[in-house]
């Protein structure tokens, strides 16, 4: 049985068709990534998966009592909010102190309980975010650009962080991403959405399928080969954790 | 028991003190939303419910109470819709003030202290009227607290809440409930003007000091007790107005507490 089933969705906001007709279905333990331009409804898919977007046509359907760990584009936390780390784990399940110690470390952000969430940098910040996915121990785990604002060899730590973190706990991804060739190297399956579904399957046949070169052009496929080649080694692993 | 309320003072101070505690708690979540306006224009409107009272005979807490509701829940269902919040909020509530300052002028057989609405009347508080501000009070606190979690996750990231499985739109219409809870409670205390006040002020000069948000809304809860004590005390002995002698004192509190702040800062750096 498949965690996450989508059928016909299509989303409007307003007059404006966002999704039209989309089928997807996502199966557990796989990474899949999700690519397009702006406004291309990535975001949208997302939230119509957690349920907060109401589809205007079509079905979701999840896996009854699915976990869904989620990790947002972007945060925002007001100043006038006092939160740390470990508060911030315990929402909105109280959890152990040796749990939220486990996920930090397993997100790669050691060293970080007793500080204040808006006194983090912005890998400290998304790995904080996804610690706190992790201790909702995910059957599904869904990220929405959460390397924006990171720099590469940062975005890349965080993609190999994901991947360890798959092979661990072996929970299914669904990622949105900017960054084509470091999250398409990563991926099993690559969504190449555009309002619609313009084309998937595995990442050497979107990148060069006419669909997603007609999107994105034929200059991304060089930096994927290249991305590929170096994936295999690991040296500068602990790059971005110390960041 | 009942020769320890029948003095003025003391039931002056606890139903100052209930209010105080009943405010903390939410008076942090307006801060965290930014809802400062919002909690103004609902206490505004109230006083709508205070003319719909009186001409119909009903307690002042059940026709403001009505009012507070159907207030919040029309500017909840109607944001969103072309209009942005605070011109919504800023229409609504002056209309209804408005509206509601018209309809206890044409109320002819009762007279009607409008003062002691907008500004209070602390010191006229009768033992039925503390049961239903520490009634209310409590049942703020219980609701805030059985929330808790869902409330202040809906508060940082509405998507995170939605993954999660609680639903943002339910945790904003029980805050949009407490806070009508809160201003029929706190009008015969600090009056309809200076409602937001004890909201908004005891959170605020709680910020500097709390590092989690269970801590800000205990030492707001301290603060804003403080205040009404203080400010109680205050007005007795310098015979002045004793809802604006409370919201003076927490303003103080909180320029103290903005500059402890400064200086710690300056001196960390």
């Amino acid at each position: 049985m498949s965690l996450v089933d989508l059928q016909g969705l299509s989303v409007r906001f307003g007059g404006r068709t966002v999704l039209s007709h989309v089928n997807l279905t996502l199966n557990a333990g796989e990474i899949v990534t999700v690519v397009g331009p702006n406004g291309s409804g990535k975001s949208t898919l997302l939230r119509s998966i957690i349920g907060a977007v109401r589809p205007n046509g079509g079905k979701v359907s999840k896996q009854a009592g699915l976990r869904i760990g989620y990790v947002p584009q972007k945060l925002h936390i007001d100043p006038t909010l006092p939160l740390t780390v470990r508060r911030f784990l315990s929402l909105p399940n109280r959890v152990s102190d040796a749990d939220a110690e486990a996920a930090l470390a397993q997100a790669g952000a050691g060293n970080l309980m007793g500080s204040q969430m808006s006194a983090l940098s912005g890998g400290q910040f998304q790995r904080a975010l996804l610690a706190r996915a992790l201790l909702m121990r995910p059957q599904l785990l869904i990220l929405d650009e959460a390397t924006q604002g990171l720099d590469q060899p940062g975005s890349a730590a965080f993609y190999r962080q994901i991947e360890d973190v798959r092979k661990t706990i072996g929970c299914a991804v669904l990622m949105v991403s900017h960054e084509l060739h470091v999250v398409m190297a990563a991926s099993d399956r690559v969504i190449c959405l555009n309002g619609h579904i313009c084309c998937e399957g595995a990442p050497e046949h979107v990148a060069s399928a006419p669909e997603y070169r007609a999107l994105f052009g034929t200059g991304t496929q060089g930096a994927l080969a290249l991305y590929r080649h170096e994936h295999n080694h690991h040296h500068d692993h602990t790059h971005e954790t110390s960041a | 028991m009942s020769v320890f309320l029948d003095s003025f003072l003391m039931r002056a101070a606890l139903a100052g003190l209930g209010v105080a505690l009943a405010a903390a708690p939410l008076g942090c979540f307006v801060v965290w939303r930014r809802m400062a306006y919002f909690g103004d224009a609902t206490a505004h409107a109230s006083i709508m419910g205070v003319a719909l009272a009186l001409s119909f005979s009903m307690s002042i807490f059940v026709g403001v109470l009505a009012v507070c509701l159907i207030m919040a829940t029309t500017i909840s269902t109607l944001s969103g819709r072309g209009y942005a919040m605070d011109t919504l909020l800023g229409v609504i509530a002056h209309s209804s003030l408005a509206i509601g300052l018209i309809a206890v002028s044409l109320i002819q057989d009762v007279r009607v202290d409008l003062m002691s609405y907008l500004f209070g009347d602390i010191l006229a508080v009768n033992k039925t009227d503390l049961m239903v501000i520490w009634g209310g009070a409590l049942l703020v606190l219980v609701l805030i607290w059985w929330r808790w979690s869902g409330l202040l996750l809906s508060t940082l990231n509405p998507d995170l809440a939605r993954a999660s499985g609680i639903d943002p739109k339910r945790e904003q219409l029980i805050l949009t409930l407490a806070l009508s809870v809160v201003v029929a409670v706190a009008i015969k205390v600090v009056g309809v003007l200076l409602i937001a006040a004890m909201l908004i002020i005891p959170a605020a000069s709680a910020r500097p000091f709390a590092n989690t948000p269970e801590r800000m809304v205990l030492i707001a809860a301290c603060l804003g007790g403080l205040a009404a004590l203080g400010g109680l005390q205050a007005s007795y002995h310098f015979d002045t107005p004793t809802g604006p002698s409370i919201v003076c004192l927490a303003a103080i509190f909180f320029t103290a507490s903005g500059m402890t702040h400064w200086i710690k800062t300056r001196l960390h750096a």
